[in-house]
């Protein structure tokens, strides 16, 4: 099933970044970098030309904290931790599965995956499940252009995804903070959404290590624990795959886990959040504020019960 | 002990009991100054970062306070008793921060939003049973109402702290996502405490009684 909104993620020309600010936006944060104001993983990071297909009438949180600030349990429990121990992570070389319900299964390498698909900037929210939120310009392609690349068979019905699985790399995998590896999953209509995207990149640069590097998932949608980090497999089922929260506690963390202020987390509200660089909580929107977009997917669907 | 290094060790834990409280002021004094949260040591979210380090340090100090009399009846030290009320007292100290950071800047001092907040959750609740439990400890604290409640009833309130500390350790395991290990060694910690108080209770406490 293809749901086509091609409105969105087609701007016209002029509604696109001008080539010549965007690469002068690069030169100043390689003057930043340069000048020891960007911490040294910045520089890791290399270029990834792509095209401003959506943008948000607010401020991205900065590239600093969205590095510096953020869940990844193979990595330690703390959110300052991927920043501190994900250089231990080898990106090169990476390769990513895409097998099960396929007429055309691959094990595609990361270099070539990244050059197959017209790469676009997208600026998106993300609200975290612990009730605070950043925006982030993802760099990155439809999740549906590589799914269709593969031909999902009619008898799939969901997409199952796996984060790599070392504890020498991922020393967090050493703790029984969650089962390893990290697995998500999506309804394959979720999957196929204009708006769910693989991400290779943020602020127009590689992804770095601690933000899911090489591969991640982004679904703007759902509460960030979704977007599964450093994929090595993708497989197209015909039912509903394990996930890794909600193995770890049912009650709270569902299957769908769309973004709902109406439906509390069992030990805290989900009606507010804080943006992070923010001194005042807000409130948070339906669907993280994409409920025109993706309300469709859920109609009839009682979203307290499938939370 | 002699009486200079009496004197010494109290300042010593006054010291080191105002130590986090005045790191922090000292963060949030550079952040003011102008340095980013994170580089202030505030992380990304100063305000949740605020009030998990208060709520730590409550708990450490009240369970520093569940000690001292075990360790005494160890040890044999009775000097140590002279610690358990300044010990109390900053558990309170750290407690009340803990709630007024949270109130005041996460709940932005709506109290409807914090009732709703208390009824539905556990996390809260119990969060905020251990201040309330507290609260009447921190009032009869003083000598003079200590003498005015007289030792007998004062010595039984004052076992609040003990369903305070099992309040506050499940605050804590209901804290943290997945498995994490710090909260549970904080629990294993109190139940080693309180267990210590009931069961080899006659053999080791060898110290004379307190006069009431």
């Amino acid at each position: 099933m293809l749901i086509r909104t091609p409105n969105l993620l087609h701007p016209t020309e002029a509604e696109a970044t001008d080539e010549a600010l965007y690469w002068n936006r690069r030169a100043v944060l390689a003057g930043l970098v340069a000048a020891g104001a960007l911490p040294q993983a910045a520089q890791a990071q290399t270029p990834l030309p792509a095209r401003r297909t959506r943008t948000l009438d607010e401020e991205p949180t900065p590239f600093d904290t969205v590095t510096h600030y953020n869940n990844f349990y193979e990595f330690g429990t703390g959110k300052e931790d991927p920043a501190r121990t994900a250089g231990r992570l080898r990106l090169r070389p990476w390769t990513v599965r895409v097998e099960g319900m396929v007429a055309k299964p691959q094990t595609i390498d990361i270099d070539q995956l990244i050059r197959q698909f017209p790469l676009e900037e997208r600026v998106y929210r993300l609200r975290c499940v612990e009730a605070w939120s950043m925006v982030i310009p993802w760099v990155g392609f439809p999740l549906a252009a590589l799914l269709r690349q593969v031909e999902p068979l009619g008898s799939a019905k969901f997409v199952a995804f796996e984060t790599l699985r070392d504890p020498r790399q991922m020393p967090g995998q050493t703790t029984a903070a969650l089962q390893w590896p990290y697995v998500e999953g999506l309804r394959l209509d979720e999957a196929m959404h204009p708006l769910t995207m693989l991400a290779v990149g943020l602020y127009g640069r590689t992804l770095p290590a601690q933000n899911g590097a090489p591969l991640r998932l982004v679904v703007p949608w759902k509460y960030g624990f979704k977007s599964i980090k450093s994929i090595v497999r993708i497989r197209l089922l015909d039912r509903q795959p394990p996930t890794s929260w909600n193995l770890s506690a049912p009650n709270e963390y569902g299957f769908f886990a769309n973004v709902n202020p109406d439906v509390d987390h069992p030990r805290w509200t989900q009606s507010r959040e804080r943006r992070i660089g923010d001194w005042f909580p807000r409130r948070t929107l339906p669907f993280n504020g994409y409920g025109a977009e993706v309300a469709g997917l859920y109609r009839g669907m009682n979203l307290a019960r499938y939370y | 002990m002699r009486p200079m290094a009496r004197w010494a060790v109290r300042w010593g834990v006054q010291l080191a009991m105002a130590l986090p409280l005045a790191v922090l002021v000292a963060r949030w004094g550079a952040m003011a100054w102008g340095l980013s949260p994170r580089a202030a040591g505030l992380t990304a979210e100063p305000v949740a970062e605020t009030i998990n380090q208060l709520g730590l340090w409550a708990l450490r100090a009240l369970w520093l306070t569940l000690a001292v009399t075990p360790l005494r009846a160890v040890t044999g030290w009775n000097w140590l008793a002279a610690w358990r009320r300044p010990l109390g007292l900053w558990c309170f100290a750290y407690a009340t921060l803990h709630l007024m950071v949270y109130v005041g800047l996460d709940m932005l001092g709506d109290l409807g939003l914090l009732w709703a907040d208390v009824v539905k959750h556990r996390f809260i609740l119990l969060g905020m049973a251990g201040w309330v439990m507290l609260l009447p400890l921190a009032l009869t604290s003083p000598r003079a109402v200590a003498r005015w409640l007289g030792g007998r009833r004062w010595r039984v309130l004052h076992r609040l702290a003990y369903v305070a500390g099992l309040a506050v350790a499940v605050h804590f395991l209901l804290r943290v996502k997945g498995f994490q290990i710090e909260p549970w060694i904080y629990a294993g910690l109190l139940a080693l405490l309180l267990g210590l108080r009931r069961w080899p209770a006659r053999a080791i406490m060898h110290w004379t009684r307190p006069r009431a």
